[in-house]
């Protein structure tokens, strides 16, 4: 008990010295110090820096000190649509409440909002950003904080905007909470391992709601991804884990619910896929468990490639997508087993909630669509029902294998 | 009042009209006469306009019918087959042609609704009558809105003699008020005390057409049906 | 055309079709159909797509069989009709009117009523509306059928095979055109092609509201840009009601020249 004391004690001795000899710099019109960069080069480690509301009109200020930069109610920081605005190369450095608005553009070149390379334990937090190239970048930095952010940009094109939180060859990642919208990808992950990405809501970006490559060991969880451009793609990477998102209304012939490419070992899981034109596809995936998920109203709820084996398709219901299946080849390496589909009309004898009779997802029409897109106008016409059905009886087109033997008679409870 | 010019009308090859010119008058009863198919039926339908003649011409009270429908308030039709819409009573039915026909401001003459009891059936539904019951819909309906000229295509077939001998009367007293009487019938018999006019046809063209005295005369015969028979077998003979 | 003399005769068919038996049965069973859909599918979407095969196959089939059927037993009430100072126009009008008017009440009450108690969406709106559209339609086709030939037992099967042509042949025959020249951007062909068959526009405005998602991906910008869009509803409407006219006014010369 004792012991325990004196370890309190003097942590709060510590505390207290390090409060004592730590500054609050305020920064304003009707203060002494007018520009932000000017605070910031007077300041040293462990001070804080408070800045009043205002319109501050300037860029490039570089932060390497241990600090914390609080705005109040808000203050502008603005880059007059020429430069980045702040810069950021330390450790231990917040970043909390400032509007970021109007950064330069460049081709050749990143600028972001805020732009943290080679850095430790860095927060920007409660921050809006408006009309920036590159939102907040993160590079080759560890255990870095992004939370409760809103990013908005109004992009046009691919080629013109940059991402909303850009992450490249980092580590221990916490994104969290933010609100992302018009960048090209909302949040990129290139070689990020470790992070959580957690409650964020990325829509209406003109490419990817998600785009990740090379980040092992992530996990997603909460986000909604929402009327993304392409929807979400993601790629060669091991181990992530994706609980709870929601991927809705991503429509068109290259948009994705979610697009996993060369993902292994992995879970996905509570995840709800609404009004996609594809809500879930996979090409070279391995070992990937997915149970759980609600594919509904989806153009097709998952189309796997030939080139995905040993994936397992458990617990997952799918409702009122129009086709549930879709495949390119007729090996296949993958299980799927009890699941509820609305369109099977199977019987169910011993009330044991399965179906007795297996369920084919696959519909030979929607092969006939993989090969022949036109051919969707005809959709639910009588001769495709009765093609449909012949199919059934007689298996020649749609793979065999590629069966639940154990369908459920009623959806889970999602 | 009715007056055809050289009217010709083909189906196919059969030759239904063939250069038939007549004239109908008023306050005469003519019988429309000649074996089956002779073209009675097609002369019938060509002054109702179901038919229309590939030529010649149509006058009824000086003017051409083509493409007119107007006149037809002027005429009574009596189908040889009447078939109703089958959910209809006789009540819609009346009410019915009188909506269709209200033009003429004259009350609706129903003396044949009367005398054939139908104003005790009013709610029965077509469906149900019996084919007598419903050509005195029929005959009723032609004759209810008093027009000027009356076409009764075999009017009695299927009556009883007691309603066959009503409608009689009627035609002989709505001849009387000036009309034309337009009749075909098989039953020779029955036209004796109606007719003034004989009109007789054959393959489609017009054979005579006489006044009933003329013809019994010609004949030495007193009946109808016996002058008739005396005119054919002369045909046959030729 | 007389509107009043017209609109008299067109209350008492209608009066008399909605009380034939056929139509009565028809009622009750289309009916008793979307009431058991609704009640036993797991959803009301579910029930809604097995509704669709009944509003695309069985409601086209029996109007226009009843109507042509109704037409060739009208034969004699209509020569009464035609000898009484109306215009041949107000009759085969007037019959049009009753035919259409009870045979979409009827299918108001059979379907319409139990999608509005069940699944009142923008999808049960359009599976209503182009429902009552194929009634109109077919029973046209079934006049243009009554008004081609004087025969019953040809006009019927006329009837048939005009159902049968758009339910079935004329989709197969797409389709396999579709296959014989998959190399060549068909997208716009079929959007032609979609309207020359009232069935195939009624499907695709089904399809645009139930399987979007999927119409979305495929159908590249053609079909995303002439259905997706307002002009485009518009225009499938337009060729609807063309459907309706067309055939009409094409039974309805060939009636004001016949003779009965």
């Amino acid at each position: 008990m004792r012991g325990i004391c004196k370890i309190v004690g003097s942590f709060l001795f510590l505390l207290t010295t390090l409060f004592v000899n730590a500054r609050t710099i305020n920064v304003g019109k009707s203060r002494a110090l007018k520009s932000i960069q000017s605070a910031v080069n007077i300041s040293e480690n462990g001070d804080t820096i408070l800045v009043d509301p205002g319109l501050y009109k300037e860029g490039g200020i570089i932060i390497q000190k241990s600090i914390v930069l609080k705005g109040i109610n808000y203050p502008v920081i603005d880059g007059e649509l020429k430069h980045e605005i702040l810069f950021i190369k330390g450790k231990n450095i917040i970043i909390d409440g400032f509007r970021l608005q109007n950064t330069g553009r460049s081709e050749l070149k990143e600028i972001g909002a805020i732009m943290i390379y080679d850095s430790y334990q860095i927060s920007a937090i409660n921050n809006i950003v408006d009309n920036a190239n590159f939102g907040i970048t993160l590079q080759n930095s560890k255990k870095c904080t992004v939370k409760n952010n809103s990013i908005t940009a109004y992009g046009k094109s691919e080629v013109q905007s940059g991402n909303g939180i850009h992450c490249w060859k980092s580590d221990s990642l916490l994104i969290i909470g933010n609100k992302i919208a018009g960048h090209r990808d909302g949040i990129y992950f290139e070689f990020v391992t470790n992070s959580l990405v957690w409650r964020n809501i990325s829509r209406k970006n003109v490419r990817y709601g998600i785009h990740f490559m090379f980040s092992n060991h992530d996990t997603y969880i909460g986000n909604i991804f929402e009327e993304n451009e392409s929807g979400v793609a993601v790629m060669y990477t091991k181990f992530i884990y994706m609980y709870n998102n929601y991927f809705l209304n991503n429509w068109g012939g290259a948009a994705y619910g979610i697009l996993l490419k060369d993902i292994t070992d992995s879970e996905i899981s509570g995840n709800v896929f609404t009004r996609n034109t594809s809500a879930l596809h996979m090409e070279a995936c391995s070992r990937i468990n997915l149970y759980k998920n609600s594919f509904t109203n989806n153009g097709f709820a998952i189309k796997i490639q030939a080139s995905c084996d040993n994936n397992d398709f458990t617990q997952n219901n799918f409702k009122g997508n129009t086709f549930d299946i879709g495949t390119n080849g007729s090996l296949v390496l993958n299980t799927f087993n009890g699941n509820y589909w609305d369109k099977y009309e199977g019987y169910d004898l011993n009330h044991d909630n399965v179906g007795d009779v297996p369920y084919h997802p696959v519909s030979m029409y929607s092969m006939i669509i993989e090969s022949n897109p036109a051919a969707l106008m005809l959709f639910r016409s009588l001769i495709v029902s009765l093609l449909d059905k012949s199919e059934k009886l007689l298996p020649g087109i749609t793979p065999e294998n590629l069966k639940d033997e154990r369908p459920l008679m009623r959806p889970l409870r999602l | 009042m009715i007056v055809t010019k050289n009217i010709t009308k083909k189906f196919g090859k059969l030759k239904a009209l063939d250069d038939v010119s007549v004239t109908f008058s008023k306050g005469e009863c003519i019988a429309l006469l000649g074996p089956n198919g002779c073209g009675k039926t097609t002369l019938i339908k060509s002054l109702l306009g179901m038919v229309v003649p590939d030529n010649g011409t149509i006058e009824f009270n000086q003017s051409s019918i083509k493409n007119k429908w107007a006149y037809r308030s002027r005429i009574g039709y009596m189908p040889q087959i009447g078939r109703y819409p089958e959910n209809m009573t006789i009540a819609n039915v009346i009410d019915m042609m009188k909506d269709m026909r209200k033009e003429n401001n004259t009350a609706p003459d129903e003396d044949l609704v009367k005398s054939f009891g139908l104003n005790n059936m009013m709610q029965k539904k077509m469906s149900t009558l019996s084919g007598g019951t419903t050509q005195k819909v029929s005959a009723a309906l032609a004759f209810m809105f008093n027009p000027d000229v009356l076409v009764l295509d075999e009017p009695t077939a299927g009556l009883d003699p007691l309603s066959s001998e009503k409608l009689k009367q009627k035609i002989i007293s709505e001849k009387q008020n000036g009309k034309l009487v337009l009749i075909t019938s098989h039953i020779l018999s029955e036209l004796d005390d109606l007719i003034t006019e004989v009109f007789y046809m054959q393959e489609g063209k017009l054979l005579f057409h006489k006044k009933l005295e003329a013809l019994k005369q010609e004949t030495g015969e007193e009946k109808l049906s016996k002058a008739i028979a005396k005119i054919m077998s002369e045909q046959e003979a030729l | 055309m007389n509107p009043d003399k017209m609109k008299k005769l067109l209350k008492y068919v209608v009066a008399d079709i909605i009380q034939n038996k056929i139509v009565l049965v028809y009622t009750a069973l289309l009916l008793i159909i979307s009431l058991s859909v609704f009640n036993l599918e797991n959803s009301a979407a579910k029930g809604l797509l097995s509704l669709l095969n009944i509003i695309l196959i069985l409601v086209p089939l029996i109007c226009i069989i009843f109507s042509t059927i109704y037409m060739y037993n009208s034969a004699e009430f209509i020569e009464l009709l035609v000898s009484q100072p109306l215009k041949r126009r107000t009759i085969w009008l007037s019959l049009f009117c009753g035919l259409a008017t009870s045979l979409s009440i009827a299918y108001f009450i059979g379907v319409g009523i139990p999608i509005l108690i069940y699944h009142a969406d923008a999808t049960g709106f359009i599976m209503i509306i182009t429902g009552l559209f194929l009634t109109v339609v077919f029973v046209s086709i079934a006049l243009l059928s009554a008004s081609l030939t004087r025969d019953k037992a040809k006009g019927i099967g006329l009837s048939i095979s005009f159902w049968l042509y758009f339910s079935l042949i004329f989709d197969a025959l797409v389709l396999f055109l579709l296959f014989q020249f998959q190399d060549y951007p068909l997208e716009n062909i079929m959007v032609a092609l979609s309207f020359l068959n009232p069935i195939g526009l009624s499907r695709v405005q089904i399809l645009l509201q139930m399987d979007i998602s999927a119409l979305m991906g495929y159908t590249g910008a053609i079909f995303r840009d002439f259905f997706g869009n307002s002009a485009g509803i518009i225009l499938s409407y337009v060729g609807l009601t063309a459907w309706v006219i067309v055939p009409l006014l094409i039974s309805l010369r060939k009636f004001k020249s016949k003779d009965l």
